[in-house]
């Protein structure tokens, strides 16, 4: 199973829900493409849920670091949400873990854009 | 080195050509995931030993084959009573290990590729890559039955 991607809006947050696999092909077009709808429509501050992600590879790890730097770079903040195991021992192997703001809580997640 | 080479000496229990293409990239996943579920893996070792596989998978298809419509990627699998051996031969012009860059280097944490080989190093047990003559990587990796 590729990647399933849903989107609403939690105040100015867009939320991002993922689930399945971020993997080269599909999975990583499909990411780029939802962060592109959300700059699109003006929505600057993103929050990715990765908490019903349970397989990312490099591309989908690239695929990440890609999010992060186009939202930085268009002056917006993206940040993860609910990271499994697996996925924060990915982030620990590629050092990540200090680039990305990771929460497990939504709602402190959406405050702490204010 | 020599352990795993005694233990994987005789034919390989799958030897597979491949396709330069994504797909591939599946199969061959499932193929060797399936057999290691068979050979006792647990399930933090079976997500490890498909991403390695993903990884040196893309690595052949991508980086190696270039989705060649005529070059093709190789997979030799052997399963023993201790390890999972895995070799992954493409067709591509090949490269050096020590010329790939550091992806945990600062000046590169915030590329968007160069962290499969990371990836594989860490989740197998013993990696190698060697450059072939005339052309092509021969990808090995080996992952230890945990004792039990």
């Amino acid at each position: 199973m590729s990647v399933k991607l849903s989107t609403r809006q939690v105040g100015d947050v867009t939320v991002i829900d993922a689930a399945g696999r971020i993997t080269l092909g599909e999975g990583t077009s499909a990411l780029r493409d939802a962060i592109r709808d959300s700059l699109g429509a003006g929505h600057k501050k993103v929050l990715l849920n990765l908490g019903e992600v349970n397989y990312i590879d490099s591309s989908g790890i690239g695929e990440l670091v890609s999010a992060f730097t186009t939202v930085t770079n268009q002056g917006g903040q993206l940040k993860l949400l609910n990271l499994s195991k697996r996925i924060q021992d990915l982030l620990q192997i590629t050092k990540l873990y200090t680039v990305f703001e990771v929460h497990d809580d939504e709602a402190a997640a959406i405050r702490s854009f204010a | 080195m020599e352990n795993w080479d005694a233990e994987h000496s005789g034919s390989p229990r799958i030897d597979a050509v491949y396709d330069s293409d994504l797909k591939s990239v599946d199969t061959a996943e499932t193929v060797v995931v399936d057999l290691a579920q068979q050979m006792g893996f647990d399930e933090d070792d079976l997500h490890r030993i498909g991403i390695a596989m993903r990884e040196a998978m893309v690595n052949a298809v991508v980086h190696g084959n270039k989705y060649s419509g005529v070059k093709k990627v190789r997979m030799k699998v052997w399963s023993g009573s201790e390890s999972l051996k895995v070799i992954v031969t493409d067709e591509g012009s090949g490269f050096e290990l020590a010329r790939v860059p550091d992806p945990l280097a600062k000046e590169n944490i915030l590329k968007e590729s160069g962290r499969g080989i990371l990836l594989m190093q860490a989740f197998v047990d013993e990696f190698q890559v060697r450059r072939l003559q005339p052309a092509g990587t021969e990808v090995t990796m080996v992952k230890y039955l945990a004792p039990r």
